[in-house]
């Protein structure tokens, strides 16, 4: 075995070659099958798409870091589905480009935060987390209120999200911009049917931040806290959905 | 017996290359520089974590200067160890001159451009928020062409060499680069939202997303942090020892068990998460294998000393060397014992996966680094030794103990957190509120930050002595292409 050794330690691209080929082989076991086997995202009534509203609050969840101390993924284990709720399903998480899981827990698991709280409850923490839990070390982001939206390219957003497999239909892409004034601010002239019609009668549309005046950040990032783990309906939820013969309908 | 010794080098080679010490003066500077300023936000979030007042909104909040602190010394501290010894190896071990000048200095420049527009970035907002692969497509690209020409400046150093075999720290050299860009690439799959905007959205979606996203950041410590560092481990122990590597053979067996079983290991980041079972227990299965291959390479590292323990008495050089060794040696139990699922369902989301990551980062990373460091300044400077043994001596016990705080605080913080997590009373109910588990890890937050200040302070003390050595008037008479400095202990393949 030495003797063969020598050839590759006296020509480095033949080194070079089995180095890839030995560390390509884990991962090509591991990760490609993921992207075939049906199994790896079980299918689950009621999972959409971000509106653009909740799109935007994601992105500054995102801006901001905070799934450097919040997860978004219970565990199946007892505590956690007591502290947290119903452990998480993969299809939650499908449309989260890239996925915001997170690896710490500095603050709560925040995967079914949505409806646990009010908007108000929400606004207090956000502007001075020590004013609603004394013991928390949350930084403060009073500044999101502060903060109007800006140009976002929502339209291109969705685009580009469908171009990636989002299933954002063209109706939601193209209205996308009025879908998203509507969701935040009731006062606008904007009729919210066309977004509940398109996203479903659970979207919340209200002023989320407390200022009708105008659309902040603190809007859309209460839009996507609110939204968070409501999509399944855990009361019909079959676990075993996935393994039932299908009938014709079902795709 | 005694005419079978092997004969001494020759006194005059073939020819005399001129090796490029100049670039690795520079990647050392720059090294020492990121290294202070990684370490320096470090301490800032950890006295963030125990008191919260210290976060100053929009731009320095602990959100965003966490990839600050993780790249500034993972990349900027770690990366430019990595071109500094990797070239200084290179040119060393294969009798040759870098490949090319040009190569040489664009890597430089343009490696710390991607440090400066990544960690911008993340200040202002800009942010992939995958760990350890926050910045955004641009710099993505931009590091991407800084790494193929890395790639090629090594790759043609050894087509270059006047040595007929390729040294077996080069392998791991090799191994690194080539790896990580194949993990940077493949991670970062991205679509930015229009040409002119620095944000973009990933390829990946979901649990495909998590999964590559823990390939790439497992294997950024396997072949990042482990494979870089131990090409270091093979060349300066031995020129510091003055002795040859251990074992010939088992540095085949750790190099390649090493690189193959690394890749398998992602998935126990992702342990009881949606990811299906059959892919967790196999990160599970690996992650446990990878104890081998580890403990192999450390023996290796640490055998190198037979014959010549003495020396570890009175060279604190040397002494970092070990040490870092035995955090390694520490660090690489842990990993495996982390990964089994029942020990994980514990320490998952806690603070002890920090200090495990501290361990590693601080205890191996950090002080092979040092000790590389020490070896290369008198070497490039010209100088008989560095300023002060002494300080030396100073930096590695504040450092020492430094990392025992900082960790020995995050296992009480971390075992205890996910304790009361999972505590429930007799009643039935869990015992404790989220926010009281949150007051409980404040005692261990400033005792963790109290560990983080040794270990800056440690580093200052190295500045402080490298800086004299460099200002010191005594220098050795040029050596520059002598050959009786190519590693005479080194080839033991022979």
């Amino acid at each position: 075995m030495l003797e063969k050794h020598k050839k590759l330690e006296r020509n480095s691209m033949l080194l070079l070659i089995f180095t890839v080929i030995a560390v390509s082989i884990g991962g090509i076991i591991e990760i490609l099958p993921l992207f075939r086997m049906q199994t790896t995202i079980e299918p689950v009534k009621g999972v959409r798409p971000y509106t653009p509203l909740e799109l935007m609050g994601q992105e500054i969840y995102i801006r901001e870091g905070c799934n450097t101390c919040h997860s978004q993924q219970i565990r199946p284990l007892r505590d956690e589905q007591q502290r947290y709720g119903h452990y998480s399903l993969a299809a939650e998480s499908m449309y989260d480009h890239p996925f915001v899981w997170g690896s710490k827990r500095t603050g709560p698991d925040l995967a079914r935060v949505g409806g646990k709280y009010s908007d108000e409850w929400h606004v207090a923490h956000l502007k001075n987390p020590r004013a609603v839990v004394p013991e928390s070390i949350m930084p403060s982001y009073a500044f999101l209120a502060e903060k109007p939206y800006g140009d976002w390219r929502i339209k291109k957003r969705l685009k580009v999200l469908q171009s990636l497999g989002v299933p954002y239909t063209q109706a939601m892409i193209d209205e996308a911009q009025n879908d998203y004034e509507a969701q935040a601010n009731p006062n606008a002239l904007i009729d919210p049917s066309g977004l509940q019609e398109r996203y479903g009668d659970k979207v919340a549309v209200r002023d989320f931040d407390g200022n009708p005046d105008e659309i902040t950040e603190m809007d859309a990032l209460i839009a996507y806290l609110q939204k968070l783990g409501t999509d399944v309906d855990f009361s019909t939820y079959d676990p075993d959905y996935a393994l039932k013969p299908k009938t014709g309908a079902a795709k | 017996m005694s005419q079978t010794a092997i004969a001494p080098p020759p006194t005059v080679a073939p020819s005399r290359p001129v090796y490029d010490e100049t670039i690795l003066k520079y990647f050392t500077i720059a090294a020492m520089f990121w290294g202070i300023a990684g370490f320096a936000v470090g301490l800032l979030i950890a006295v963030q974590m125990a008191f919260p007042d210290f976060n100053i909104p929009p731009y320095l909040t602990f959100g965003r200067l966490r990839p600050l602190h993780t790249s500034a010394v993972i990349f900027a501290f770690g990366g430019n160890v990595l071109f500094a010894t990797s070239y200084h190896v290179v040119q060393r071990t294969c009798r040759a001159r870098l490949f090319s000048d040009g190569l040489s200095w664009f890597t430089f420049w343009g490696y710390q451009a991607f440090i400066l527009m990544a960690g911008l970035g993340y200040v202002f907002g800009v942010t992939q928020g995958k760990e350890y692969a926050e910045p955004e497509w641009y710099a993505d690209l931009w590091l991407t062409i800084v790494w193929v020409a890395y790639l090629i400046n090594f790759l043609g150093t050894l087509w270059k060499r006047q040595e007929k075999h390729i040294y077996v720290a080069n392998w791991f050299y090799l191994a690194f680069i080539v790896t990580v860009a194949i993990l940077h690439l493949v991670n970062n799959v991205s679509v930015p939202i229009q040409i002119g905007s620095v944000h973009s959205y990933s390829a990946w979606a979901g649990v495909q997303s998590a999964l590559i996203q823990w390939w790439y950041g497992h294997n950024a410590v396997g072949f990042f942090l482990t494979a870089g560092f131990l090409g270091i481990m093979y060349y300066y122990i031995p020129k510091q020892a003055n002795r040859p590597v251990y074992s010939y053979r088992l540095s085949i067996i750790h190099f390649w068990a090493l690189i193959f079983i690394y890749i398998w290991a992602g998935p126990h980041h992702l342990l009881y998460t949606a990811l299906p079972d059959w892919a967790q227990t196999l990160g599970m299965t690996f992650s446990i294998i990878l104890w081998m291959p580890s403990w192999g390479g450390m023996i290796n590292g640490m055998m190198t000393l037979s014959g010549a323990w003495h020396k570890l008495r009175d060279d604190p050089i040397l002494q970092f060397m070990i040490i870092a060794l035995s955090f390694y040696g520490m660090s690489t139990f842990e990993g495996p014992l982390m990964s089994i699922k029942a020990v994980n369902s514990l320490s998952h989301y806690t603070d002890w996966t920090i200090g495990h990551v501290h361990a590693g980062a601080l205890g191996w990373v950090a002080f092979i680094s040092f000790g590389a460091i020490y070896y290369l300044v008198p070497h490039l400077w010209k100088k008989p030794g560095m300023y002060s043994t002494r300080l030396i001596s100073l930096h590695l016990w504040v450092a020492t103990v430094g990392i025992v705080v900082y960790i020995t605080s995050m296992w009480v913080a971390g075992i205890m957190q996910g304790l009361m997590w999972r505590a429930y009373n007799e009643m039935g109910f869990l015992t404790y509120s989220f926010v009281e588990t949150v007051a409980a890890m404040h005692p261990y937050y400033i005792i963790r930050a109290i560990g983080g200040l040794l270990f800056l302070l440690g580093a200052l003390i190295m500045v402080f002595n490298i800086w004299k050595t460099i200002a010191s008037p005594d220098s050795v008479a040029s050596e520059t292409g002598t050959p009786s400095l190519t590693p005479a202990a080194l080839p033991e393949h022979v």
